[in-house]
């Protein structure tokens, strides 16, 4: 059975038909519909890689780049992937993967803007091997550069306020806080901290970065009023990536129209939904 | 004349005068590939200008799937 072609339908059909769908929002001066960011890494083919972007409804896809000279002849796994992802329309959200330093992520987003002919930037820098966290005095470091020089810098960066804010007063417009350790799967592991960045920086776009596992996971940094999510490994690891693309796509719909709806206020007791004054005592 | 650079730190000799020379002579377009010399980026447009000397270090950069 093709279950892809079956998902790419569903997602034309859900995307005329929900009313999440029309809530619109820029990023990076962009006007997009979908809340989706949606990473190219890991997946089992091209094939499925490209369905899996056509079933999430994503419109922002990230890219890396990589220290090689490899064969440029169309064909070769390299300029497949590119003519790919180029081909979704989608806009491309190059990052700066692997980097240690501010000086190393500065000249490695110069080589993207060059190749991937977009000022937008997901800025990385990792201080930590084994929690790939973000260190934030060089991220500080270098989108303080960046900025200067023209990039729309989206900072991969922890969910500490404080940071958050010395990023944005260095200029960045956008903060992606992870919501657990890329690749980890794990949900997020500080719901309380990304209420508080919610609360103090209204406004700036909060995209929740790296460690989503489950759509549920996404749902609920939806609720708790986030403008976006991006996650790349849920998707790419499932067992079917294209129908995975499309949950993950539904519940970031869903999560959204939540937030906006209000959802109830918890009561410590039960209060009763169906209307019982005026009956009869007993029967 | 040849001269000795270290490429993607990997040793390697080259007749190419300048980077643009260098990209070329690897059999790419200049559009598929991003260049640093001695760790500073080099513009696509400055690689014709960009002269190569014995003992450069040259790092490229290509496209990759990425999250």
């Amino acid at each position: 059975m093709d279950t892809s072609n079956n998902s790419t339908t569903n997602t034309a059909t859900n995307t005329n038909t929900n009313a999440a769908a029309s809530d619109t929002w820029t990023l990076g001066g962009r006007t997009l519909q979908s809340r989706f960011l949606l990473g190219t890494a890991g997946y089992p083919s091209p094939a499925i890689l490209q369905q899996a972007i056509a079933a999430s409804g994503a419109q922002v896809v990230t890219v890396g780049l990589r220290r090689q000279l490899a064969a440029g002849t169309p064909g070769s796994p390299a300029s497949d992937f590119f003519a790919i992802v180029k081909a979704t329309g989608a806009h491309l959200l190059p990052n700066t993967a692997g980097c240690r330093t501010a000086r190393e992520a500065i000249t490695l987003a110069q080589m993207a803007r060059e190749l991937f002919d977009t000022h937008w930037i997901k800025l990385e820098v990792v201080g930590d091997e084994h929690t790939l966290q973000p260190d934030p005095f060089e991220l500080v470091d270098a989108a303080r550069q960046l900025v200067k020089d023209g990039f729309e810098v989206f900072p991969y960066c922890t969910d500490d306020l404080v940071s958050c804010q010395r990023l944005l007063d260095v200029g960045c417009k956008i903060l992606m806080p992870w919501g657990a350790p890329i690749g980890s799967g794990q949900g997020l592991v500080n719901p309380g901290a990304l209420r508080t960045l919610r609360a103090r920086l209204p406004g700036v776009p909060l995209i929740v970065d790296a460690g989503i596992g489950s759509p549920a996971d996404a749902v609920q940094a939806m609720e708790l009023g986030l403008d976006g999510v991006l996650l790349n490994t849920a998707v790419a690891k499932a067992l079917n990536p294209v129908r995975m693309a499309r949950a993950f796509g539904l519940g970031i719909q869903a999560g959204r129209l939540a937030y906006v709806s209000g959802v109830m206020a918890k009561q410590d007791m039960a209060v009763a939904s169906t209307p019982v004054a005026g009956h009869p005592i007993l029967l | 004349m040849t001269i000795a650079v270290t490429v993607n730190g990997a040793p390697h000799t080259t007749t190419a005068r300048t980077l643009a020379q260098w990209v070329e002579q690897q059999g790419q377009s200049q559009q598929a590939v991003a260049t640093a010399l001695n760790s500073q980026f080099v513009p696509r447009a400055l690689r014709a200008t960009q002269a190569l000397a014995d003992g450069d270090t040259i790092v490229t950069f290509q496209p990759i799937e990425g999250g």
